[in-house]
């Protein structure tokens, strides 16, 4: 049921804004220490430019081919997550507790918890990007698998 | 002006509120709650929190409309127009009853940005006197969600997973 929209307006536009929602996507993530967002809204954010991508340009376009590839990465952010959360507990402490992180250029606390918020941010953006392509493409499969019983 | 603002503000959330319960075509009906959506961050930002504002825009706006028309366009097409039912008798006198009941428990709430109200009393000052210094992270929030309460973001973020495999199994079976 997905195709290329046929609007050329659409198409271009959409071509011009996939990048500048990657980009603000990517600020939004890196920057939610510093100012409103973090890893939730950057996640949604990356994972909804390529869900333009999906809609508007089709199934043969690039970012479908893109999506249609990091959908088998489903649990990677997750396993970012836990695994910070257990690179502490190898550092001697409690799960998800930053300030045993053991990393060798950083010697104070409060960078360690720094470095380990950044992380995480991290894990759960790729998690939520992740899912909703996924979820997008399986919404949009089962209307193929509709029309071809018709 | 301020109060002119919140009034219009107030007026649209119940419109689009209505509209989107009220509008025949489902199709209207998920745009109209976008729209509601939006609005509901504008409020959000007024009221000085800025990350759930971002979080409504993008999810409630975005995301679940696309999700939402996605689901209608597979279902179909001859669906999405709705008849409703009358509306019942017990409904007429039991809402406003409830409305007034909710306004009157209302008055023992604590004021908008009250110091003394219970949320602003029991952990959040140590969070907002220590975070900066604990964690190098300006943004409370962040520090908040990401390393005080990262225990519950761990799991939320299992959750969203565990919606995204439950996706996969239940609408990609028929498939290969």
């Amino acid at each position: 049921m997905i195709q290329a929209h046929e609007s050329v307006i659409v198409r271009t536009m959409s071509r011009l804004l996939i990048p500048l929602i990657q980009l603000f996507a990517l600020y939004i993530l890196l920057f939610g220490q510093y100012g409103p967002g973090g890893g939730f809204v950057g996640g949604v954010m990356l994972g909804t430019s390529l869900i333009l991508g999906i809609l508007v340009l089709g199934p043969e376009s690039a970012p479908c081919l893109l999506a249609k590839k990091v959908i088998h990465g489903d649990g990677v952010g997750l396993i970012i997550f836990a695994g910070v959360g257990g690179l502490c507990l190898i550092g001697g402490g409690e799960f998800l507790n930053y300030s045993n992180l053991r990393i060798p250029w950083v010697d104070t606390d409060s960078h360690r918890r720094y470095l380990g918020i950044l992380l995480t941010q991290l894990g759960v953006a790729v998690d939520i990007a992740v899912t909703a392509i996924s979820i997008v493409i399986s919404l949009s499969s089962i209307n193929d698998s509709g029309e071809s019983h018709d | 002006m301020t109060l002119l603002f919140e009034i219009s503000l107030l007026v649209l959330l119940i419109i689009t509120a209505a509209g989107a319960m009220l509008v025949k075509d489902l199709i209207s009906s998920v745009l109209i709650l976008g729209s509601y959506s939006f609005l509901l961050a504008i409020v959000w930002a007024w009221l000085g929190a800025v990350d759930v504002a971002f979080v409504e825009a993008v999810v409630g706006a975005g995301l679940a409309t696309v999700f939402f028309l996605l689901t209608l366009f597979g279902t179909a097409p001859k669906d999405t127009r709705i008849r409703r039912t009358t509306t019942p008798f017990v409904a007429w006198f039991g809402l406003p009853l409830l409305g007034l009941l909710l306004l009157y428990v209302a008055e023992d709430l604590p004021r908008f940005g009250s110091p003394d109200s219970p949320a602003s009393v029991h952990v959040s000052p140590e969070y907002l006197k220590n975070s900066l210094q604990d964690t190098d992270t300006p943004n409370v929030v962040t520090a908040v969600l990401m390393d005080y309460r990262a225990f519950d973001t761990l799991i939320e973020t299992a959750v969203i997973f565990t919606a995204g495999i439950a996706c996969v199994l239940l609408l990609r079976r028929n498939q290969e």
